[in-house]
């Protein structure tokens, strides 16, 4: 970086050197779909070992998140922080790492500019799985989000009743609900020209979609026409699923709305996700 | 493992992409004879790297077909995307990633596993010259390098067509040099390439044939030799000492070469295109008939260059206007 960028030694291309590496250029057998996304997910990991800031959101933010609204909040609706904790804590982890997903279409829609996605889709791969590989990388920054959520809080004094089980449980649940929530930004990110646009949109999906859920309040303190719009919302069976499953009193009717909703996202995102990844 | 190649590799028949109103390609004829370079020559917007993205199986076409061995490149575009390789005008190589990594990945995804993908990466930078540079991201490579890396990116498994869109653009002579080498070696061993230029010496230097595009149509197509006899021969520019010889010098060059002499915006300099063909090996001739007698009149001719056809000359005599850069499309 210091260096100059040109520090080219004086190359001559030999003939013997390239026409043996040509020579063995047998391919072997293509790569099966799984082998593929892993090796996709593995360009997801180079990039966050090679541009670490990109953390920033899956750290900082939740750490913002979860003090400003314990300490904001939780005096005036649950009596006291400590109370409110119990409640909020495994909403806050929901909304935080659901609020992360919308980085996956803009990490699609900056890489579709460059060349290297041309490079990709002259492959003859698996088709999604240059969309599976970002996917991987990102379920590991969803774990970095809650697993940094879950140290503040447990320091700020969250004592889930669910115990470790629970709380892995919790996490497991939002990370794979987090995977196929991402399909829609995907599809956005091939959708959209624009960097902006994405980011436009996905505030537009996500701070409704967040706020307007069980995570902060409890919905019997909503009008009645909201209370509707949040029954539906899906995050808030998703935070429902994560809460009982973190304290111990988990309604298994919310877990497989959950599944339900996840299933639902990965058919409709992810097809419409692949019709333009072909298309383009 | 590329058999003997024999027949066509690529086999185009009205090819046509709109986007909008602008018919980037309008109808592209090709055939692209197996284990030779064919050269795709025209200027920027013209519809080159359009038409090779379609023979590459990135972009549908609207109107045509086209097969690469055989394979239709719309229905069978997985069995394409087996045969062929792409190198984009734009660097396709991941620029946050190491030239290593970058060479690894892609080994993965051809199916190699890990540590078969890192010897065949590691083996390819040192053909290519960039073992030194392997764990330094693509961002801090040079233009020359990157482009280097990026051909080895498209040999991981050796291709049967190879599609480099604009390889030299923006080197600088000596990495241009190299890439040319490298195309040379490439087609040595079998791979049929198909290469989108804008200048028609790299075209000449490495094609064995060419198609002249323009507006979206092949408007000329032959080997280097047949394009430029259509263009004639070549130019002498002449300089003069003084100005005020020209007008008798352009009589007599007009005379003697019996073409049309233009009057350059300089006041002693005059440029004279020479009829007649390559084979007949006529323009040093005429040319230096012409020198003697602009010398036998007392004229003083301070500079002289005899100059191949240019792209801005075939492009003159195929279509009456210059090569001007046309709207730029994707």
């Amino acid at each position: 970086m210091t260096t100059t960028t040109a520090t080219e030694p004086g190359y001559v291309p030999a003939s013997e050197s390239l026409s043996a590496v040509l020579a063995k250029g047998e391919p072997p057998p293509r790569p099966s779909a799984l082998a593929a996304s892993m090796a996709f997910g593995w360009r997801a990991m180079l990039k966050i070992k090679h541009v670490p800031e990109q953390l920033f959101d899956v750290t900082a933010f939740p750490i913002m998140m979860t003090l400003m609204f314990t300490y904001l909040l939780g005096g005036a609706l649950a009596g006291s922080t400590g109370e409110y904790l119990t409640y909020v804590l495994p909403g806050i982890l929901v909304m935080s790492v659901v609020m992360t997903t919308m980085y996956t279409g803009l990490a699609v829609n900056t890489d579709i500019e460059k060349g290297v996605f041309d490079r990709f889709r002259t492959l003859p791969i698996w088709r999604p799985a240059p969309m599976v590989g970002y996917l991987l990388g990102d379920a590991f920054r969803y774990t970095m989000a809650s697993v940094t959520i879950l140290v503040l809080g447990l320091i700020m004094g969250f004592r889930p009743e669910g115990g470790i089980l629970g709380v892995l449980a919790g996490v497991g649940v939002l990370v794979v609900f987090s995977f196929a929530f991402s399909w829609l930004w995907t599809m956005f990110g091939l959708l959209l020209r624009s960097e902006k646009s994405v980011m436009g949109v996905s505030m537009m999906v996500l701070f409704p979609g967040t706020f307007l859920s069980n995570i902060l309040v409890m919905p019997e303190t909503m009008p009645g026409w909201l209370q509707g719009f949040v029954s539906v919302n899906p995050i808030t069976h998703v935070a429902a699923s994560v809460r009982g499953l973190m304290n111990g009193n988990l309604d298994p009717a919310e877990l497989m709305w959950t599944g339900i909703a996840s299933a639902v996202l990965i058919v409709v995102f992810g097809t419409l996700t692949m019709r333009l990844y072909n298309r383009k | 493992m590329v058999s003997e190649p024999t027949g066509l590799a690529i086999e185009a028949t009205g090819l046509v992409k709109t986007f909008g109103d602008n018919r980037a390609v309008d109808g592209i004829d090709l055939a692209v004879p197996a284990g030779t370079v064919y050269g795709v020559l025209g200027p920027n917007g013209a519809g080159k790297t359009t038409a090779v993205k379609m023979l590459a199986t990135l972009l549908r076409p609207d109107g045509g077909t086209a097969t690469v061995f055989g394979h239709d490149i719309v229905g069978e575009a997985d069995k394409v995307r087996g045969k062929v390789s792409m190198t984009g005008q734009y660097a396709s190589v991941d620029e946050d990633l190491t030239g290593a990594e970058n060479l690894t990945l892609l080994a993965r995804l051809v199916g190699h596993r890990k540590p078969a993908a890192r010897a065949r990466a590691a083996e390819l930078l040192e053909a290519f010259g960039l073992t030194e540079a392997a764990g330094r991201q693509v961002k801090k490579y040079s233009g020359g390098m990157r482009r280097r890396l990026d051909i080895a990116a498209s040999i991981i498994k050796t291709p049967q067509v190879l599609f480099l869109d604009e390889p030299t653009t923006g080197l600088d002579p000596r990495s241009r040099n190299q890439v040319w080498d490298i195309v040379r070696i490439i087609v040595g061993q079998g791979t049929t390439v198909l290469l989108t230029t804008q200048y028609l010496d790299e075209a000449d230097h490495l094609a064995s044939r060419i198609a002249v595009i323009d507006h979206g149509k092949v408007i000329a197509e032959g080997t280097p030799g047949e394009l430029k006899a259509s263009v004639g021969a070549g130019s002498v520019h002449v300089r003069l000492r003084h100005a005020d010889r020209r007008a008798e010098a352009e009589q007599l060059l007009n005379k003697i070469l019996s073409v049309e002499v233009r009057l350059e915006p300089d006041p002693v300099a005059l440029t004279a295109r020479l009829s007649g063909t390559v084979s007949d090996a006529g323009a040093a001739e005429q040319a230096a008939k012409a020198l003697t007698e602009l010398a036998a009149a007392g004229i003083t001719v301070d500079d002289f260059s005899l100059g191949q056809p240019s792209l801005d000359e075939v492009f003159m005599a195929l279509t009456d206007r210059p090569a001007t850069t046309q709207e730029e499309s994707r």
